[in-house]
């Protein structure tokens, strides 16, 4: 060992740190850091968002399946509200259901089932992964977020969108636990993210989260909020928070 | 190579300690540091892994599986619902800890050229009869000459060329192929393995390999002597001997 390599290491040890700190400077001016990077289970997400961010920069569609593929099993974790407005709108085919887009858009609106049904339709084949370790292969069909954002007006200050699921009476008994979330602009742009109202060519089931639900091919199952009923489009997450369920803002693995 | 730090055994007392010259380390500073920090990363992926396991303790083969699919192995391990929320992120904090360092072990080990110098093994070791014998002087508890606290063994070379080059990489390529994002834009990682669940599959019988060589590791530790070869990780320094055991 010679006082060369000491240097050497020393000089490696400021550089790293140097470029450490310079990343981490770059990333927030950019956007690149996750909302709770401030916390333990934020700083490893964020440093995964952020190398995945700059990877995905031409927004690249998540793998697809053929529909020999499709599972034959489509598990959900937590069953369908039971109270009594819901039950009603599974009766009645939602008839008086709406989902509101709001916030930083142009033109708030609000839409009808029977509304998105007239949209332009997509329907994609993917994995679906839940963070426990079981995965799916399902065809979700809907209509795509971006268009939904596009006919409201994003504007350009919007950095996050909210997904709030439908007020539930039971969710302080902890029987059914709707929980919202958010996800950030290159998410909710991406042209495999849906509002979907069908899987498998049929209607959305209950437990599937009926009448519509978030649809992220790049995230994981948690993150594909159920039972909607308003989107909310914001450029900040502070006083909010993040979601509304226990684990990360970041769910892309 | 000086004669006197030879030329006592290795299996001394701590008391007979005395340090080695300072112009002889046996291991080099950068691979101290980063065997600490890869040590702690892997000890916090082995423990937040067994968390993320745990809460599906099932392994399949392909692109799905799930309960009321067949399983491949029913793991014997309880099905803990819930852990994986807050160990898979700190699982990838653990993981980015030891990427950066095994890229910086990997750097530092070609500039000192620690991989031609201490890992590549000689031409005359790679014969069959020379692995055969370390491997079963090492099967009959035998004890090493004193030569090899300094040096690795053709076996030993081996072995931490396959985790590093072999192993590690395999690891990090089936973590990888499971995250949708990153195989949207290299889908051949997960393709090529034969889906999201052979790519899970394959990370948990990796991760089980590396545990026996962990184990081994840690064996041969207490075989030779667990203090000296773990101070000589901290300090770099091996003790001279004085009186033998």
């Amino acid at each position: 060992m010679s006082s060369i390599l000491t240097r050497r290491q020393l000089v490696t040890t400021g550089l790293v740190t140097v470029a450490g700190a310079a990343g981490v400077g770059a990333a927030a001016r950019f956007g690149r850091l996750t909302p709770d990077y401030r916390s333990i289970l934020g700083l490893g997400e964020s440093l995964t968002y952020s190398a995945q961010r700059l990877l995905v920069s031409g927004q690249p569609p998540a793998r697809e399946f053929s529909r020999s593929q499709i599972s034959k099993v489509h598990p959900t974790n937590g069953p369908a509200p039971k109270d009594e407005t819901y039950r009603g709108w599974l009766a009645n085919g939602f008839n008086g259901w709406r989902l509101t887009v709001e916030g930083l858009v142009a033109r708030p609106a609000s839409f009808s089932l029977e509304d998105l049904k007239r949209m332009p339709t997509e329907s994609h084949i993917i994995l679906h992964a839940c963070e426990q370790g079981w995965s799916y292969i399902a065809e979700w069909t809907g209509v795509r977020l971006s268009s939904l954002l596009a006919l409201v007006g994003t504007r350009p200050e919007a950095r996050y969108a909210l997904f709030i699921p439908i007020p539930n009476p039971q969710e302080h008994t902890g029987i059914v636990r709707l929980f919202w979330d958010s996800i950030d602009m290159s998410d909710a742009l991406h042209p495999q993210t849906l509002i979907a109202y069908g899987i498998n060519g049929g209607d959305l089931p209950a437990d599937h989260g009926a009448p519509v639900r978030l649809r992220t091919s790049r995230q994981l199952g948690y993150k594909n909020v159920k039972y909607l009923s308003r989107i909310v489009l914001t450029d900040n997450l502070d006083k909010i928070g993040t979601r509304g369920g226990p684990g990360t803002w970041y769910g892309g693995i | 190579m000086s004669a006197n730090v030879r030329s006592a055994t290795l299996y001394a007392p701590d008391e007979a300690f005395v340090e080695a010259p300072a112009a002889r380390s046996r291991h080099l500073a950068v691979v101290r540091i980063t065997h600490w920090l890869i040590a702690g990363s892997v000890l916090g992926l082995l423990v937040t892994g067994t968390g993320i396991i745990i809460s599906h303790p099932r392994l399949y083969w392909g692109e799905t599986g799930a309960i009321g699919t067949p399983s491949l192995v029913d793991l014997p391990l309880p099905m803990i619902i819930g852990p994986s929320v807050w160990n898979r992120p700190i699982h990838f904090l653990f993981a980015w800890i030891l990427l950066f360092t095994w890229f910086a072990y990997i750097a530092a080990g070609l500039l000192t050229r620690h991989f031609r110098k201490d890992l590549l093994p000689a031409k005359a070791d790679l014969k069959w009869n020379r692995i055969g014998r370390v491997i079963s002087d090492h099967l009959r508890w035998k004890r090493t000459s004193e030569d090899e606290a300094w040096t690795y063994n053709v076996v030993q070379r081996l072995v931490y060329l396959a985790v590093v080059f072999a192993i590690f990489p395999a690891i990090v390529w089936t973590g990888l192929a499971m995250s949708f994002t990153i195989a949207s834009v290299f889908p051949f990682l997960a393709t090529s393995l034969g889906g999201f669940q052979s790519a899970r599959t394959l990370h948990f019988v990796l991760v089980n390999l590396l545990v026996l060589f962990l184990i081994v590791h840690l064996a041969m530790l207490c075989l030779v002597g667990f203090a000296t070869r773990v101070r000589a990780m901290i300090t770099g320094r091996i003790p001279q001997g004085g009186s033998a055991q």
